[in-house]
């Protein structure tokens, strides 16, 4: 035994490792988990949403093992996810009673209960903030206080009452809500998605596509290559929805079981689509393309109620309306995974591919 | 925070469902399991659909055999091999012989398998149509009406074209006299050993979510024409270098001394038995 041909992957790899980790410490400087949690929000949020799993620790440590790479961190989640036993779903939960900390429609100047701008990063600008290098923890508290001391106004408002746009909508005959679908969604990580996909599918696997792929399917449905007119986002909602268990069968309430909640986007898009009346005559009415992440991501959800519109009312000549070629290629895990392969060592297929090609030749060579 | 590892990673209720997957995938040979396929620690498109299979079915009795390329070293059968026994503790081999369950990417070993061998071959596009039509609904409908004229028609075209089919690895074969199947990149060499193989050969695609089978004792053929028969990889002339086989795989190197190409075993645990042989007859 010992012929170099045969040997010495193993220890190559052992090196590699070793060498990732030393780049990784090297600095000497570390974050902790309670750091990145602490200050990285959109990008736990990010990739909770991406990983299909709420979990902002185990998030924030899968940030920190990745150094910060996106792709890596949702890759770490979702294995992880695949060692949990599934048990229970939640109840159905309308986000009606979600305690609202952002609301803004683009459709109404006033909507009832008004526009609650919250935290976004929209109406900051982007200036470096050189400060920052400099910025000591006494700062954070000493600036934190000033904060807290403001008064807050009074209000008689609900945040978890807020009605919602769509409503109103419905009251002046724009929308026309459609039958409730009570049929029992199917869950795409127990089953695999199967086309044509159910609209749960669907949702489910445009609310796990990688942000960037999701945000540019749904860039591109809106500026051209689709419905080629801007939808109007008719709400979209950030705030904390509570779930609950049912642990027996019986369809009581007081049985359900209180789990916690969870901070999620949702987004409601109007778009016009024809529709023809009892006369014939066309008109139109608004549909709604519907996006809804884990966590606060606002572009990935908005892109998101764009595809849905796209895959609901399909037009065939835009790629985004076939649901194979979006739902299959939006995954992180799946789209940098099979990408990377290709780093693997391919020598037999190639030997085979240069077989096939060499014979080729000596024909072509024969017959001139 | 400390967490406990489960027996093979997987939780013990998907194991169970990939084990019935597998179940119907053997009950209906050829035929393309859908299945939720599970992310692991490994990536999407690097085994998973076999290390799936491989996490599903491995017991504490086994012997495992990992190999890439036919390679027990090369780095990703040395990854999984981790993977696999960091999260069991079962024994592994090199040896084909010795071993209960073989995961393997792209090749089918030479050491012909036995009755009570498992072979998990790691599939990146399980769909032998896909090169055809790229809907998914749509290959469907056509393994549904057994409709593979496309096939056949992609493979003339090839000949009219090039004067041969073009294919080389993951060339397409008719299981059962039924279903048309992508036998993985298996080298054409490899393509024969499926047919009437005595072990279980079963194929496991992650990322895109099926488990398929050849049971032991299937009809396995590669789709050709009677005038332009299906043709292995040719290595006429050649042999090993260091072992002078001429009946097997071979991997084309380039001596940098002298510029030449030389040829060598692909299957490497097969060279080493072969050399281990030999030189215990000549010493």
């Amino acid at each position: 035994m010992g012929y170099v041909a045969v040997k010495g992957g193993q220890e190559a790899i052992a090196e590699s490792n070793k060498r990732l980790e030393y780049l990784r410490i090297q600095s000497g400087r570390t974050l902790d988990v309670a750091d990145i949690q602490a200050s990285m929000k959109p990008l736990i949020d990010q990739v909770m949403s991406e990983s299909s799993l709420y979990d902002e620790e185990l998030a924030a440590l899968a940030v920190k093992q990745a150094g910060g790479s996106m792709e890596e961190a949702v890759f770490l989640l979702r294995a992880h996810r695949s060692t949990l036993p599934r048990l229970y779903y939640t109840t159905t939960t309308d986000t009606k009673n979600m305690a609202v900390e952002r609301r803004v429609s683009s459709s109404f100047k006033d909507i009832p209960g008004g526009q609650i701008l919250g935290t976004a990063l929209d109406f900051t600008q982007r200036f470096l903030d050189f400060d920052l290098f400099n910025e000591a923890p006494s700062d954070l508290c000493e600036k934190r206080a000033t904060f807290e001391e403001e008064p807050v106004p009074e209000s008689n408002l609900d945040l978890r009452q807020l009605t919602k746009v769509i409503d109103y909508l419905e009251e002046v005959g724009l929308y026309q809500r459609p039958a409730m679908d009570n049929t029992e969604p199917d869950d795409i990580t127990k089953k695999s998605i199967q086309f044509p996909a159910s609209r749960s599918q669907r949702l489910q696997s445009l609310t796990r596509g990688q942000t960037g792929a999701v945000t540019s399917l749904g860039y591109a449905e809106i500026r051209g290559f689709g419905v080629a007119v801007h939808p109007n986002i008719g709400e979209l909602r950030i705030g904390e929805l509570p779930l609950y268990v049912q642990m027996d069968q019986e369809d009581n309430e007081e049985d359900e079981y209180y789990l916690g909640a969870i901070t999620v986007t949702e987004v409601e898009g109007f778009i016009p689509v024809d529709v023809v009346n009892e006369a014939g005559q066309t008109t139109q009415d608004f549909a709604i393309g519907y996006g809804f992440t884990f966590g606060q991501n606002e572009t990935k959800a908005i892109a998101m109620s764009v595809l849905d519109y796209a895959l609901e009312y399909k037009d065939p000549e835009y790629p985004t309306a076939n649901e194979e070629f979006v739902l299959l290629h939006i995954d992180s895990v799946e789209s940098s995974g099979f990408i990377s392969h290709l780093k693997l060592p391919h020598y037999v297929t190639f030997q085979s591919k240069l077989d096939s090609m060499r014979k080729m030749k000596n024909k072509g060579g024969d017959e001139a | 925070m400390t967490t406990r590892r489960n027996f093979a990673f997987l939780d013990e209720n998907s194991k169970k469902e990939i084990r019935r997957t597998i179940l119907k995938a053997i009950a209906i040979p050829g035929y393309q399991v859908p299945f939720a396929s599970r992310e692991l620690p490994i990536a999407r498109g690097w085994g998973t659909g076999g290390l799936q299979v491989s996490l599903s079915l491995v017991g504490t009795e086994d012997v495992v055999k990992v190999i890439d390329q036919g390679s027990d070293e090369s780095v990703n059968a040395v990854n999984i091999k981790k993977m696999i026994t960091d999260t069991t503790g079962v024994t592994t081999t090199v040896h084909t012989d010795e071993a209960t369950l073989i995961q393997s990417r792209h090749r089918v070993p030479e050491v012909p398998l036995k009755e009570g061998q498992t072979l998990i071959l790691q599939v990146p596009i399980p769909e032998p149509l896909r090169e055809v039509e790229p809907s998914e609904q749509k290959t469907k409908e056509m393994h549904a009406h057994a409709d593979y004229s496309v096939s056949w028609l992609h493979l003339f075209e090839q000949i009219v074209k090039y004067g041969q089919a073009s294919m080389h690895a993951d060339y397409p074969v008719i299981v059962n006299n039924r279903y048309l199947m992508a036998p993985s990149p298996i080298p054409r060499f490899d393509n024969p050993k499926l047919h009437q193989n005595e072990g279980l050969i079963l194929l496991g695609a992650g990322r895109e979510k099926k488990i398929y089978a050849v049971p032991p004792y299937t009809n396995v053929k590669s789709i050709d024409f009677e005038d332009y028969p299906f043709e292995r990889e040719s290595f006429v002339g050649k042999a090993c270098r260091l072992t002078g086989a001429t009946d097997v795989y071979l991997d084309e190197l380039k001596d940098e001394e002298t510029g030449e190409a030389y040829y060598l075993i692909n299957d490497q645990s097969y060279m080493l038995e072969l050399l281990n042989k030999q030189e215990g007859v000549t010493g």
